[in-house]
């Protein structure tokens, strides 16, 4: 199919682009949050160090957040540029979620930012404070709001497929909002964030300790890091655990390929710790198993089965042949549109059409499908079992070392040890990248593992995608990949000059007059700072 | 759920609301464009240019949000509009978002290198993420008044069968230019109000010319709509709640139909009044050195300028060339009604909040850029 291209392009470029974004957003969120806590602790005791401390990490988290903001852009602009029959197909739900993010969340945090940066000497100590809560309170904002919106696509509730228009349409958007998946999936995704954040914080102030730089102010915000990181260690595993178990009620093949659980097994079923899963003969060698941990986990009860691949391409199968049934009351209505059964038929069968839709990769006219056709379609319903298998153990593993590397922290900096084993410190320092990896990998095993469907169990992916020519989409990708990788240069380069310079040498200036500025460059003398202006000319 | 307002009025109001925020994207985020369009032209000097960036760095980004609300809230409210523009105009919009990306890149991190090479890399990325934004947008009104090539098959799947190159036709580059010239001209108006010196005396002196331009060519563009492109009509009246399909209709298209809307509702024709009376007046305040009220009357420009194509086309939001009965209209292109009531629930909410923290951080800022400012804090542009 001439399609194919298209697809596979368009695909491949909103995964770069939303990794590529996702380097920052986590990033963002945690320390948006991290600065708050440090400034109001400078509030309430009043010393200038926690001031230093907040104006320093601001500096980093600036050139982080233009990156956010600009790669985010790029998000918002490719469900219209490269899924437009996406766009048109559930634009009546999926739109409503984004808009909002942008009335509550965007312009909160964009409009405020500009003060965190140019307001120090403009706003009382709380009018200051104010403004960077409402930055981090922007920043967690949009999270909820883009994780209401996606986790429609993971579990699409409170609609119903209106034949008239041809698309989804919101019955419920109560239910929208108040998603299962969306709590879990929001909770987990900001707590990853901080992590990330205190994760920043804390290997950049191991960094100054190991060179015995900046001592007191890498102390203090270790100390700040170690407590939230535990925290949100602790949040981001429990609430994984969470998400877990909504996946287990509402995507049964995605947790069946994390686990490669290729049959159903009796309840409670074992948790696969280790394995080879082979996606040949439908089985994993090798296997280390711990008898009844994941019927435990996933389900919460002794007595639930976790269906296994095999038994849901069976489901598959039954669902598409439900799912044709529907496909041609729609034909018969587009034909006599006042034809009463066949909307009834629409109306039982909404459910299933989606599966129908999986053949039109194999046949023009999904009626004509074959029996073989329609076994394929049912085996695409799987989603790619090595890759969910081995990224979800790498996420689960690097979760429950964040929490031991936090905790072993939180113990040294409340003994006030700080700075004195240097084993930990290293460990600190070098585990910079590890948030990163967590995050990604998540989104992988979260959206790659939504595949074959963009809205599970409503729309095949391919389907979903722009029919715009195919030279357009390989100008876009290749123009995205020079240009992030530019940017990227760009910002790691400035964070590590701007790591290097640290924090008391870039603020000890001599202003204009040469006297020595103030941490933040604060002029007392307003009459000079802001002189009366003379008329132009 | 029983929404409580009709299904047409909800389009009217989303309809209205759309246009509302293009203009809201217009007066904000237009000036900040405009500056960093005349950034190279006004500031001769690096300190020059760094009170031009941070006449308007505090406040640029909350000023993009408008553009990247109207495009949530065309996704939300008018989904075929979002999904046939956003993929038929593709290489348009790339080479919008990458200059859209370039600007927060080069606003935020120019400052954070000492060297003059890095700033002129910068400030030509300013340029350009000023004139190339402003150009496109004002080519797309110039094609939406033209229509374009799209249809429709049987499943509602949108086909665009145009290309970049059909674009940049004649018409719409002469509306990229209105868009450019009227932009500058906002952003010189700004400049003036907030700046002292020499800058400010330039900026005054670009506004004039701009804002003269402006006029000039919102005229021949509009002379040009009235004698030389076609528009489009309803053949029959539509139903005005009737489902969100854009195959149930017949449209006829003529020239100067868009002058239709005049005839029939005579008050539509106060928004290209207002929007030739706005320049003008801009250029006269500009003349007679009074800022605040230049700035007001080029925002009142703006206001009248964009409203003139949305009441002219009324109700069409995006007439297909290529099948004209397929152009997307208000009572066939909206989302369902329950989703119109939500969203505009959530306007009612929080745009009044929205407004009011802006206002207050425009306050906070009010009074001069001048150097001294920006020497005192390091975390200024």
């Amino acid at each position: 199919m001439s399609g194919v291209d298209v697809v596979e392009l368009s695909r491949l470029q909103f995964a770069l682009t939303a990794l590529y974004h996702f380097l920052f957003v986590p990033l963002t969120l945690g320390l948006s949050v991290l600065l708050a806590i440090m400034e109001s602790v400078y509030v309430m005791t009043g010393r200038q160090i926690w001031r230093d401390m907040t104006m320093f990490w601001g500096v980093l988290f600036g050139i982080n957040f233009a990156m956010g903001v600009a790669t985010g852009i790029t998000m918002e602009f490719q469900f219209g540029t490269n899924w437009s029959y996406y766009s048109q197909y559930v634009g009546d739900i999926f739109g409503a979620p984004l808009a909002i993010e942008g009335l509550m969340a965007f312009f909160l945090e964009a409009t405020f930012i500009g003060l965190f940066f140019f307001g120090w000497d403009r706003l009382s100590k709380p009018g200051h404070l104010a403004v960077t809560w409402c930055v981090a309170l922007g920043s967690n904002f949009s999270a909820l709001w883009i994780l209401i919106a996606n986790a429609w696509m993971q579990h699409p509730v409170g609609s119903r497929f209106n034949p008239d228009t041809m698309r989804m349409e919101v019955t419920d958007f109560s239910a929208v909002l108040f998603n299962t998946v969306a709590q879990s999936k929001f909770v987990h995704t900001v707590s990853a964030g901080y992590v990330t954040g205190s994760m920043f914080v804390l290997s950049i102030g191991a960094l100054y300790l190991l060179r015995g730089r900046h001592v007191e102010l890498a102390k203090r915000s270790m100390t700040v890091a170690a407590s939230f990181g535990l925290a949100s260690a602790l949040s981001v595993v429990v609430l994984g655990d969470e998400s877990g178990y909504t996946t287990t009620q509402n995507q049964k093949a995605k947790i069946a390929a994390m686990e490669a659980v290729w049959h159903t097994e009796p309840a409670p079923a074992p948790l696969t710790v280790f394995g080879i899963p082979d996606t040949v003969h439908h089985e994993t060698h090798d296997r280390i198993d711990v008898p009844w941990l994941l019927g435990l986990l996933a389900t919460r009860s002794i007595s639930t089965k976790i269906p296994g691949i095999i038994n849901l391409v069976d489901e598959a199968k039954t669902r598409i042949h439900r799912g044709l049934e529907g496909y041609a009351a729609i034909a018969r209505l587009r034909g006599n549109p006042q034809d009463g059964d066949a909307r009834k038929m629409i109306a039982d069968r909404q459910g299933d059409l989606g599966y129908a839709l999986l053949l039109r990769r194999y046949v023009d006219d999904p009626m004509q499908a074959t029996d073989r056709q329609i076994e394929q379609a049912a085996w695409d319903t799987v989603p790619d079992v090595d890759v969910l298998f081995w990224c979800f153990r790498l996420m689960v593993l690097l979760g429950f070392y964040f929490i031991a590397l936090f905790a072993y922290a939180f113990y040294v900096a409340s003994r006030r040890r700080l700075g004195r084993g240097r084993i930990f410190l290293y460990a600190a320092l070098w585990s910079l990248p590890l948030p990163w990896i967590a995050a990604e990998v998540g989104w992988i095993v979260a959206e790659y593992g939504r595949q074959p469907w963009i809205i599970e169990g409503l729309l095949p992916t391919f389907l979903a995608a722009s029919p715009v020519p195919v030279a357009n989409v390989w100008i876009s990708l290749i123009g995205f990949v020079v240009f992030y990788t530019a940017l990227l240069v760009v910002d790691l380069y400035l964070l590590i000059k701007y790591v290097r310079i640290g924090p008391t040498e870039s603020w000890e200036i001599p202003d204009f007059a040469g006297r020595k500025v103030p941490p933040g460059g604060v002029i007392v003398d307003r009459a000079r700072l802001y002189p009366t202006p003379t008329p132009a000319g | 759920m029983a929404v409580p307002i009709d299904y047409a009025t909800l389009r009217v109001v989303w309809w209205a609301l759309l246009g509302i925020l293009l203009i809201g994207f217009a007066i904000f985020d237009g000036f900040d464009l405009g500056t960093t369009m005349l950034l190279p032209f006004i500031g001769r000097s690096n300190t020059e240019r760094r009170v031009l960036i941070n006449s308007v760095g505090p406040v640029w980004e909350g000023n993009q949000v408008w553009f990247i609300l109207g495009g949530g809230a065309s996704f939300a409210a008018w989904p075929p509009l979002y999904a046939i523009s956003f993929s038929g105009f593709y290489i348009a919009m790339f080479v919008v978002l990458v200059a859209l990306i370039l600007r927060p890149v080069a606003f935020k991190y120019r400052g954070k290198l000492d060297n003059q090479l890095w700033r002129n890399v910068c400030d030509w990325a300013l340029f350009l993420g000023g004139l190339v934004p402003s150009l496109i947008f004002g080519v797309a009104f110039g094609n939406l008044l033209q229509g374009v090539p799209f249809h429709f098959d049987d499943e509602l799947r949108a086909v665009y069968t145009g290309s970049f190159f059909g674009l940049l036709n004649p018409f719409a580059l002469l509306c990229g230019l209105v868009s450019v010239v009227m932009l500058a001209a906002h952003g010189a108006a700004y400049v003036h109000m907030k700046t002292a010196g020499d800058i400010a005396e330039r900026a005054r002196h670009a506004g004039i010319a701009t804002s003269l331009l402006t006029l000039v060519l919102f005229a021949v563009a509009g002379l040009c709509v009235y004698g030389w492109i076609d528009g489009y009509a309803l053949a029959q009246p539509l139903d005005h709640a009737g489902p969100s399909n854009p195959l149930r209709k017949a449209v006829e298209t003529s020239v100067g139909a868009w002058f239709g809307n005049y005839r029939v509702a005579p008050w539509t024709a106060a928004a290209p009044l207002i929007g030739l009376a706005g320049p003008l007046l801009t250029a006269v305040l500009l003349v007679a050195r009074r800022p605040v009220a230049s700035f007001l009357a080029s925002a009142l420009g703006l206001a009248g300028i964009i409203a003139t194509p949305g009441l002219a086309m009324f109700p069409f939001i995006l007439p297909s060339s290529a099948s004209p009965d397929a152009s997307l209209t208000a009572w066939d292109a909206s989302s369902s009604q329950m989703t119109l009531f939500i969203m505009l629930v959530a306007v009612v909410i929080f745009l009044p909040i929205v407004l009011g923290y802006t206002a207050w951080v425009y306050r906070v800022l009010r009074g001069k850029v001048t150097p001294q400012m920006f020497e005192a804090n390091r975390q200024a542009y």
